[in-house]
């Protein structure tokens, strides 16, 4: 597969290092949330079939982490975006 | 031996001849030869063996498709099993040898398989071996073994290089054949950088093996010249010998270049294979077609043929592989065969054609509505008998015969993304179908497009389609027939056994037991048989398998549908696929900067994840292991020791915000800890369980220098890169790797500031730095760091200089200190020293055990958050009983303990639920002078002083121990503060 990196452009997915859903950017407050809401942000997914957004860690190039969206049947990859990014725009909204 | 079925014309160099041998008997060919065309060319035609019955085989294609003809070509170390015949080129000195044969070719033992055929008919394994169940290990299994597989495989090492390479184009024609070519010349002019891969060692496909023209040359001719206009092209990257295995995600191809198997041995420094990786903008398959044949009673034996295999040895390599030939065929294609041969002088004594009416070959026996219905010769085609539309049956004597079932579109790596073929009446084959590898278009004749004028024109239309030209090269005029095809897959008639897959020995009877025991879907079929499942995959035998399988349950064959098909499209061999990654080079190894100097003292060293570590240093004298490592523990904690641990990772952590950082991603606090000070930090996963530790200092008001495991290095330094920038991006922090800008050494023992004293330039009395202390130093001017830590229990110091001095560093320590009787000591001492001390690491850091496990529950503050902070309150990890860290003893100081060994109570039976945890890290303690270990047991805590045992079944261990504290040695830490 290759990972077209918003800073660094196309890059063989080899250079990465998957994590899986992009939900573990909402962590919860640990001040505030109990263990049922860890374990929901922790554990629970929702798997689907088609597009999917996912955390991928560029280990063997500049070390950001990114959110691509991926197709999970087709693979088709129709976004990259660094994970900051979206991290900071999800946090703006709530 | 004569070449003594050469005949005129080919594209073989007979200016020169080449030597090799098969079976021992040495023969002749020319270049341009495979080991199949030179075999045949001497009159062999007997190659192999059949895997189930042992039937006597000779080849049946040309190509790649080959099942039958598989030998074991080199000897020693280059030996490779099931090398096609077909495809290996002839290379002076080749040595052949023919296998699944015992104990020769000609007389096989094994063949009295073929008389008890009815006890292997498909499903044989799953009722012949079921009963009684005793005899499976003893008797079923090592006879299955020792009959199965083709060939074998050497037991020497290959002397040979494997290679990966990396290109990138605008294009990858797969092929080239009329197709390929043509659009390779479409996109090569056009100035676009074009990979054109072909399998074979001369590029033209099918062109070189059939006699018509294309434009006013031969077809051969065309593909020469259009082979030279494209190898003078920059822009063009021409690749013989080259398949294209598989296609992969996003326009990644991958190949595999046969770089050396043509020659004896390897050119100096030439790799004998390369795996490419080929990154595509976009791709043309133009793979082509490959023929079938028609079931009909004994058709495997050595002399039957594909018709157009029969054709191409004629026209390329100048072969006839019978004196008395006849070609059976549902399709006009068969007919080329007959044409061509005859005019190239064979006696082509009939033509079976299973049509009925229309028009007859001028010149030549054309039986109409006719079918083959049986042959004999038992180790090679003597005669055919043949069933004419009136019903007679006529034996005709031959010793070739050439059958065409039709032409299957090579669609496989179409169907490498799961695109499944469909159906195309009109040429009686499977075409590629919807959705396949995004970026691939199909031409030619794997698209179904089956006349050289429809391959050139969808070759040079795809090239157009694929990158968008405006201009393109006019077509040569070349031939434009029709199909022509009345399928026929097998022909009915009597009790004998009708071949489809011959490879794999699967016949029309066993596909008919299959649809009586119901296994009707095509999967089913493939499993239950074997169909398809050998190394050829059933190139040859898949759809006239499936088509049988429809005409018995009555459906139509699309509604039978076919199997799809995955990468690899030809077998590839492990060595392509290790590449470099062998031996020593299977991994890269990381030294520590002592390496050099340990190295020099015959140490001995362990891998460590990538690092090779020093285990232990043996002094002269000193003949077994615990020796050494006894020394070493007993001297540093008498005098002092020096411990490379430089493969511990360094974190360096910055920012206005590192101390709240370090607060979230450690379970206790960092932010209270006073600069020039060190404190022991726990790090959690979110999910509550211990995922690392370490001691992390304070440098300065916003500076932190972090440690991590060796194992862990990486993953933590991710893991706090996804803290930074996935968790909280908002925090002012910056991180650095820097484990291999220091190296560290751990200095320990009642003498090591006294050793220390004599490098370092600061005051490091205790007053001046007291445990736990930190500080940037120098040594000697260099800037270096110094840490009051330990981990042996003893009074310990970590020194950090850069890198490149740390060599240096540790032999002025050795020499400066030479009054102290300084030692180096390995992991294996430094292990015993942790263990002693109740320290956890590798052993009780496992990835399923929670801080209240280790004993550290309090280290978990909940005055704020941290990573792991509330999963680690879950309830069943916090079970009041649940497995506590203790050390363990034995009560005979004589008894050896095992690590993984299980507690268990006096009495009690060594069965699952009576299990009380497992010994983690085992040791023997020079100072106790008895076996120590750790481990976890339930309500552990609370058991300090009973007795338990500890049993290991399958070290036949059951040994009587105390439960003690882990802190086995110093436990008010005395040393570590004096």
């Amino acid at each position: 597969m290759i990972i077209h990196h918003p800073i660094l452009g196309p890059r063989d997915a080899q250079e990465f290092v998957y994590l899986g859903d992009a939900n573990l950017i909402d962590r919860p407050d640990g001040m505030v949330a109990g263990v049922e809401v860890f374990h929901d942000y922790l554990y629970n997914r929702t798997n689907p079939a088609g597009e999917h957004q996912e955390l991928w860690y560029h280990e063997q190039g500049d070390r950001s982490w990114l959110v691509v969206t991926r197709n999970t049947v087709t693979h088709e990859i129709t976004r990259v975006e660094l994970a900051r990014d979206v991290a900071r725009a999800r946090r703006r909204t709530k | 031996m004569t070449q003594s079925h050469r005949i005129e014309g080919g594209q073989i160099d007979r200016t020169k001849t080449l030597r090799f041998t098969f079976d021992g008997i040495p023969y002749q060919g020319h270049p341009g030869d495979t080991l199949a065309s030179a075999l045949l060319a001497n009159g062999v035609r007997l190659m192999g063996r059949s895997f189930k019955y042992h039937r006597p085989r000779g080849p049946i294609s040309s190509g790649s498709e080959e099942p039958n003809a598989l030998v074991e070509l080199r000897t020693g170390g280059r030996q490779e099993p099931n090398t096609r015949a077909t495809v290996a080129e002839l290379y002076e000195g080749l040595t052949a040898n023919s296998q699944n044969r015992w104990p020769s070719l000609r007389f096989d033992a094994m063949g009295v398989n073929d008389k008890l055929s009815t006890f292997f008919a498909a499903g044989f394994y799953y009722k012949t071996f079921m009963w009684p169940k005793s005899f499976w290990e003893k008797l079923y299994e090592p006879i299955i073994r020792r009959a199965a597989g083709l060939g074998s495989v050497t037991r020497e090492e290959d002397p040979d290089g494997y290679d990966k390479g990396f290109l990138h184009c605008d294009l990858l024609i797969i092929g080239a054949g009329p197709t390929g070519l043509m659009a390779g010349l479409t996109a090569g002019r056009a100035g676009k950088r074009v990979i054109l891969a072909d399998e074979d060692f001369r590029m033209g496909g099918r062109l070189n093996a059939e006699t018509y023209a294309v434009g006013d040359a031969q077809g051969a001719d065309w593909a020469a010249a259009t082979v030279a206009e494209l190898s003078s092209m920059p822009n063009v990257r021409l690749m013989t010998r080259t398949t294209v295995v598989g296609a992969f995600d996003h326009g990644i191809y991958s190949a595999v270049e046969r770089v050396s198997d043509h020659l004896l041995t390897p050119a100096k420094g030439k790799p004998r294979q390369i795996l490419w990786r080929i990154y595509t903008g976009r791709a043309i398959l133009a793979g082509g077609a490959t023929e079938r044949p028609i079931a009909f009673e004994n058709n495997d034996r050595p002399g039957i043929m594909l018709a157009g295999a029969l054709r191409a040895y004629a026209n390329r390599w100048g072969v006839k592989v019978g004196e008395r030939v006849a070609v059976f065929t549902n399709n006009d294609d068969g007919l080329r065969t007959a044409k061509d041969l005859q005019s190239r002088g064979v006696d082509v004594v009939a033509v079976i054609d299973s049509r009925e009416g229309g028009d007859l070959l001028p010149g030549i026996r054309h039986l109409r509505g006719a079918e083959v219905i049986d042959t004999s010769g038992k180790l090679g085609l003597t005669s055919i008998t043949v069933r004419q539309l009136n019903g007679r049956s006529e034996t005709i004597a031959v010793d070739a015969l050439g059958v065409s079932g039709g032409w299957n579109p090579n669609v496989n790596i179409h169907s490498h993304h799961r695109s499944r073929p469909v159906y195309d009446p009109a040429i009686a084959a499977f075409v590629p179908g919807k959705d396949g590898p995004p970026g691939l278009l199909v031409a030619g004749a794997a698209a179904g497009q089956m006349s050289t004028h429809a391959a050139l024109k969808t070759g040079r239309d795809a090239a157009i389609a694929a990158l968008d030209l405006t201009t393109a090269p006019e077509l040569p005029q070349a031939e434009d027939a029709p199909v022509g095809i009345t399928p026929l897959w097998h022909v009915a008639h009597g009790k004998g056994r009708a071949w489809i897959d011959l490879q794999n020995d699967v016949t029309v009877k066993d596909v008919k037991l299959a649809k009586q025991e119901n296994f009707t879907s095509v999967e089913h079929l493939k499993r239950y048989t074997t169909l398809g499942m050998a190394t050829d995959q059933g190139k040859t035998g898949n759809v006239i398998g499936l088509a049988i399988m429809a005409e018995l349950t009555g459906r139509s064959i699309p509604e039978t549908g076919t199997t799809i098909y995955r990468p690899p499209y030809t077998p590839v061999a492990m060595g392509t696929l290790a590449g470099r990654s062998r031996g020593r080079e299977f991994k890269p190894f990381r030294l520590t900067p002592s390496h050099h100097w340990a190295k020099e003292q015959g140490a001995i060293f362990v891998e460590v994840g990538n690092w090779l570590r020093t285990q232990w240093v043996p002094k002269p004298g000193e003949t077994e292991w615990r020796q050494s490592v006894d020394r070493e523990v007993l001297a540093t904690r008498k005098s002092v020791g020096i411990c490379d641990v430089t493969t511990l990772g360094k974190i360096d952590i910055q920012g206005t915000d590192a101390g709240a950082f370090l607060d979230r991603v450690y379970a206790n606090t960092f932010s209270t800890l006073a600069v020039g000070k060190c404190r022991y930090g726990l790090m959690l996963r979110e999910d509550g369980i211990v995922f690392d530790d370490g001691t992390t200092a304070r440098m300065g008001e916003n500076e932190y220098v972090m440690t991590t495991t060796t194992a862990n290095a990486v993953a933590v330094f991710r893991h706090l890169e996804f803290c930074r920038q996935v968790l909280w991006p908002e925090m002012d922090v910056q991180l650095i790797s820097t484990t291999e800008a220091w190296a560290q050494f751990s200095v320990a023992g009642p003498n090591a500031r006294k050793l220390l004293e004599k490098v370092v330039d600061q005051d490091i009395s205790d007053a001046a730095f007291p445990y736990m202390g930190a500080a940037n130093i120098t040594v000697g001017g260099l800037r270096a760091r110094l840490f009051r830590i330990s981990f042996s229990g003893e009074l310990a110091y970590e020194i950090a200089v850069p890198t490149r001095y740390g060599d240096a560093l540790l032999r002025e320590m050795l020499a400066r200190g030479a009054e102290f009787d300084p030692i180096v000591y390995g992991t294996e001492a430094l292990g015993v020293m942790r263990i002693e001390k109740g320290h956890v690491a590798g052993g009780e850091l496992n990835g399923q055990s929670t801080a209240l496990n280790m004993g550290l529950g309090k280290m978990v503050s909940k005055k704020k958050d941290s990573i792991g902070m509330v999963l680690s309150q879950r309830e069943g990890l916090t079970d009041e009983n649940g497995y506590r860290l203790v050390g363990v003893k034995p009560v005979d100081p004589q008894a050896k303990l095992t690590a993984g060994s299980h507690f268990l109570e006096k009495g009690a039976a060594p069965v699952a639920a009576n299990d009380g945890g497992w010994l983690t890290s085992k040791v023997y303690s020079p100072h106790l002078g008895h076996d120590i270990a750790l481990g976890y047991l339930k309500g552990g805590d609370k058991k300090i002083g009973q007795r338990m045992r500890i049993v290991n079944l399958l070290a036949g261990l059951d040994t009587e121990v105390e439960i003690i504290s882990p802190h086995m040695f110093d436990p008010e830490g005395e040393r570590l503060r004096g």
